[in-house]
Order: C-alpha cells, then structure tokens, then sequence
C-alpha cells in the first residue's frame, strides 16, 4: 500500500440521491490490489448504495470511478464487468437448476462461431466444463458432484460457487456483500479463506460484513460509513473494535 | 443455515455479548462434529437420494405401466394400427406441449396455444382458397402461429404486465374470436397436398406426423442444450433477476419463447388440419389445457427452469394413451376427463415433493457431508 500505487480501485466525491433521500454524498474510498478493505456501517448507512454505484446497477449522481486509474462511466452492470469487477450480491444470482458450469459462464458462455450474433452461438461445453473444473481447483473449492445443479449445495457450497464465478472473471476488483451472513461457522470459514486467497491473487476485494470477527480476520482496512458518508476508517484489530462499533453508530458525536 | 451460532449473525455488532459468544463457538470450526452432523446417518441421505431418482423416472415409469397394463386388458392396445393411432392423436399435444414446455421453463404459461392453432388453420385455409400454392398456405400458417406469440411476448414483457396469464387469456379471446369472422363460424375445407400428407398419411402404421414431432423434438433439444440461448432460457426461469444481472437479455428471452410457442401451435395447425383436410375455427379448444397437461404430467416443473423435451413427449404420450386405452376399454369421456385431472394433481404434487427432497437432501448434506 505505498502512496505511488495506482489503487485498483478509487471512488471520488461519489453522490447519489433517491428523491429527497441522500443515499450517498460525496464518498472518497480507494483499494489497493492484494488489499481487503471492509465497509461497515448501520442498516441505510450506504454501503449498498455505493457498490450498486461500484458495480454498474446505479450511476452516480455526481463523481467518478476510476479503475487502475482510469475513469470508468459505470452505465451498466456489463460496463462494471468488461472494467473486471464482479460484485458477489448478498442474494447470491445463482440459477438453482444449472450446474456449477453453468453458473460460472451464465451469459458469458463460450461459444462459436465468432460471427453468429452471441444468443445463437453453439456453446463450447467441454471448453467450459474444463476452465471451470480448473476455478473451482485453483480456489481449493470442496463441491459434491460437479454435474450436481447448484440448487441441490449447502449454503456454504453455494456461496462458494457464487465467490469462485466473480473472482474467475475479476481481473482486478471483487465487491462481496455479506458474503457470510445465513452461513454456519464451517461455511463461514470456507469462504474467508477464498476471499483471502483472492486477496493473495492480487484482486482489490471491498466486504460488506457485519460480523466483527470475521472483519477483524480478514479485511486489512475498515471505512466506516454513516448516513451516506464515509465517517472513519479503521485498521481492524480486536482492540479497535470498540472504537469500530462505536463510529459504527455514531457514538461518539 | 444454522442462526443459531453468533460468529455470523449479523447483529452480532450491538450485542455486546458478541465477541465472548463467538469466541466460545470458534472450538467448533475444528470439530465439526458439535454441529448437527451426528444425527444423519448416511442411509438417510441415500433413501431421499432414491427418491428423486424415482420421483425423476416416475413419468416415464408410469407410461411403461399403462402401456403394459392396456396391452394385457384389451387385444387392440398393442396392435401397430392402433399404436399408430396414439402417435397420430398425440402429435398436436406433443408439438403444442414442446412450445408449452419453452414457455414453463421461464415460469410462465401460454393459454393461447389451442386458439392460435385455430386462426392459423383458418388463415391458411383462407390462403389455400384464393391462391393455392402448398409452400405458400403452410408459410402462411407458420407466420400467423409466430405472429399471435410475438403479440403475446411483447406485450406481456414490455407492457410490463405482472403475468403472462391475462395477456394469453386475452389471445385466447382473440385468435379464437378471429378465426370465427375470418371463417365466418365455418370450416373451410380443402388443403394443399403436403399438408394434407403431413398431416394424414402415414409410412406403413407410422404416421408423418410422429416424423415431425421427432424433428421438432430434436431442434428444440439441440436448441435448448446447445445454443447459447437455451441456456438463457433456463437461466431467466431459473433466476430472472440474476439473469439480468448477468448481462442476460432477458426481455428478449421471454420474448421469443412466446413467439416459438405459437410458431409451433402454427406448426400444429398444420398437422390438424391436414388430418382433417379443412380449416376450422373451432380446432384446438382446450388444446392449451392439454399442452400444459402434459408439460406438467412429463415431469417438467410448473416452478420454472427444470424440463426438457423429453418431459413434454413423455407427457403427450401419456395423454394419448389414456384416453386411447380407456376407448378401448369403452369407459366414458365424463370419465377420462376425471382421470386426467387426477394425473395432473399426481404430477404436480411429485413435483412440489422433488423439491421438498431436494431441500431436505441439501440440509442433510451440509449436516453430514
């Protein structure tokens, strides 16, 4: 994290308003490659608002976003994509009737030939079936059988999988919200231990969590938002905790 | 899935409780065992995984048992003449039942198939009249099918209407309301030779029209299983809000499985009316209902998603037999209606139990596994 480094990331006076609501104003945040940084913050506080903003699903009202440094107009959420951030919702987007193959390549699926229009290409099966078998070895992911459809895995698996499909195609940032929230302790920690490894493969990871510990575990930075502003920003140790819960909701002003 | 330990409860933050609970939880992320795990034996695991199998099988089985059980109980059943009278019978159901079968796995249902058969057999008899010309009057029909889905996806998805149920209700009105001033009540009668052979010849026992329905079986498989736009197909009926987030147009998908659905009621109206020779208005009543009938009965899920074409031949073909076998057996049509909705509340049923399984064997595995 020296200060010449071109953040993988970096968001500048990011504003958004919802009719008379300010769900974001004017939110500075920047993420290192091989950095987790945790956004915390109280229910409404912005942290969803501002990686929708991130991911291409809302467009900002004022500011920008910048990718290895250079700005990207976030229109769409294929714009964010093509920029390489993938962003794991908290709802997961898994198709419970597809296999784990097909959850990985749902609309990017490999196919030819080049000059078909993309909807009517004959999809290249055992292409896919192979560089997904290489992800899910590469994340040291545990999965049952990998012609199983998603909607048969444990929770833990699943969000697994949902991790696994955006660090495969993030090249450069990986936005997870709650990514351990409705999992039991042993999921959980199957899950950390991926965002660790993607943080280790270079990505700029941004976690949305509100389970302490497990922000203390892994994030390297914490930026605190409240009311749409980013308010602090923390190293996470366990003895900061108090100080992070207590900007958290606004103790201490 | 288990809320009950604190490490990851999301309030965890306000409670001040929090670090202390969790730390005493953390023991159990090297033993395992302290979750629930040791209540599953692995014998459970495997009978709710036998049930799927069989529940998954189930259509297919129950036909092998009909047709074994209508074999013995009456000398006709298993004759090859009649045998080609069941395919004959079920190719409509099965054509309309593959465009259905498109239209469920994007958890929607198109009640307009059985009426956009009828306009498009008027249509091309209309055509046959004044110009004759059998590429012309089948073109003709193919388009009205298409046209009468176009309407139906297009409105449904960009009229933004919540469900495509009104807008097929209303088609149904429509294309049947049309295809009686168009015929003025009556059938039109004379049909170009192709379609007539398509529709009524037969090579040996074997109608042309069983020929068609493994065509059309066969594209639509390729279609659904191969091309890129198949797998959309599942995976806005598997996840519509995924799926468009994912880049997938999704609008368009659902688009087009309206219009394949009434392209291929076209395709039925060929097959229909070359049986009969005639165009008539009042073809295909309560074909939509059959269609689903037999969506459903095949085993494809009503929910969305989970089918293939297999279902909806499986499902055609148990229509057929049923109603053919108990014509032999000389039961009563009050009859066969009763025992057709009882196989559809049977079907529907087996499929709210598959996913009851599959949801008791998803939490076994993440106890035991």
């Amino acid at each position: 994290m020296s200060a010449a480094a071109v953040p993988g990331l970096a968001v500048r006076g990011a504003s958004k308003t919802f009719g008379a609501v300010v769900a974001l104003d004017r939110v500075d945040l920047e993420v290192q490659h091989g950095e987790v940084l945790a956004l915390l913050g109280d229910n409404g506080a912005g942290k969803s608002t501002l990686i929708k903003c991130i991911s291409g699903v809302h467009r900002l009202d004022a500011g920008s976003i910048e990718v290895d440094g250079q700005e990207v107009a976030m229109t769409s959420p294929a714009v964010a994509r093509a920029a390489g951030i993938e962003t794991v919702y908290q709802d997961l987007a898994l198709f419970d009737n597809l296999d784990p193959t097909g959850n990985f390549y749902a609309g990017r699926e490999l196919a030819g030939p080049s000059w078909m229009p993309r909807g009517l290409r004959w999809m290249r099966r055992a292409d896919m079936a192979r560089s997904a078998a290489e992800i899910v070895d590469r994340l040291q992911v545990s999965l049952p059988a990998r012609s199983a459809t998603v909607g048969m895995m444990s929770g833990g698996q699943r969000q697994a999988i949902a991790v696994a499909r955006s660090s495969a195609f993030a090249s450069k940032v990986v936005i997870l919200d709650e990514p351990t929230a409705a999992l039991g302790v042993r999921e959980s920690r199957q899950v950390l231990d991926l965002i660790m490894r993607l943080r280790d493969h270079g990505c700029a990871v941004i976690v949305i969590s509100h389970a302490m510990d497990h922000v203390i575990e892994i994030a390297d930075r914490a930026v605190v938002m409240r009311r749409g502003r980013a308010v602090g920003e923390e190293i996470p140790r366990p003895e900061n905790r108090a100080r992070i819960v207590s900007l958290i909701v606004g103790g201490d002003d | 899935m288990q809320p009950r330990l604190s490490g990851v409860e999301p309030m965890e933050i306000d409670d001040p409780a929090g670090p202390e609970r969790s730390e005493q939880a953390d023991p159990t992320r090297v033993h395992h065992d302290t979750e629930p795990a040791p209540a599953v034996p692995p014998g459970r695991l495997y009978a709710v995984q036998a049930a799927l199998v069989l529940l998954r099988l189930g259509p297919v089985l129950i036909l092998a048992v009909l047709v074994l059980v209508l074999s013995a109980s009456s000398p006709y059943f298993a004759t090859t003449q009649n045998l080609g009278n069941v395919l004959a019978q079920s190719a409509v159901i099965a054509i309309l039942a593959v465009g259905q079968l498109l239209v469920i796995l994007t958890r929607g249902i198109d009640l307009s198939v059985g009426s956009t058969l009828a306009l498009a057999a008027v249509v091309g008899a209309l055509v046959f009249e004044s110009r004759g010309g059998g590429v012309l009057t089948i073109c003709v029909m193919l388009l009205a099918g298409a046209a009468v889905g176009a309407v139906n996806g297009l409105v449904y998805v960009f009229g933004r209407l919540p469900h495509p149920f009104i807008i097929t209700l209303a088609t149904l009105s429509i294309a049947r309301g049309l295809a009686l001033s168009l015929s003025h009540g009556q059938p039109i009668s004379g049909m170009p030779h192709v379609v007539d052979t398509v529709g009524g010849g037969s090579i040996g026992w074997l109608p042309y029209s069983s020929f068609l329905v493994a065509f059309v079986a066969i594209v639509v498989t390729l279609f659904l299983t191969r091309v890129v736009w198949g797998r959309w197909i599942y995976a806005v009926g598997g996840n519509p809000e995924g799926a468009r987030r994912l880049g997938i147009p999704r609008s368009w998908v659902l688009v087009s499985v309206y219009v394949c659905s009434g392209l291929l009621a076209g395709i039925a109206a060929v097959v229909t009316a070359g049986r009969l020779n005639a165009g008539s208005p009042t073809f295909g009543q309560l074909a939509e209902l059959d269609s689903i009938a037999a969506v459903v009965i095949g085993g494809a899920s009503f929910l969305g998603g989970r089918g293939h074409v297999g279902h909806a031949l499986v499902g055609a073909l148990m229509i057929g037999v049923i109603r053919n076998g108990m014509n032999l057996l000389n039961i009563e049509a009050s009859r066969q209606l009763i025992v057709i909705g009882v196989v559809i509340v049977l079907a529907v049923e087996s499929d709210v139990v598959r996913g009851r399984l599959e949801e008791r064997f998803r939490a076994l595995k993440a106890a035991g596994a």
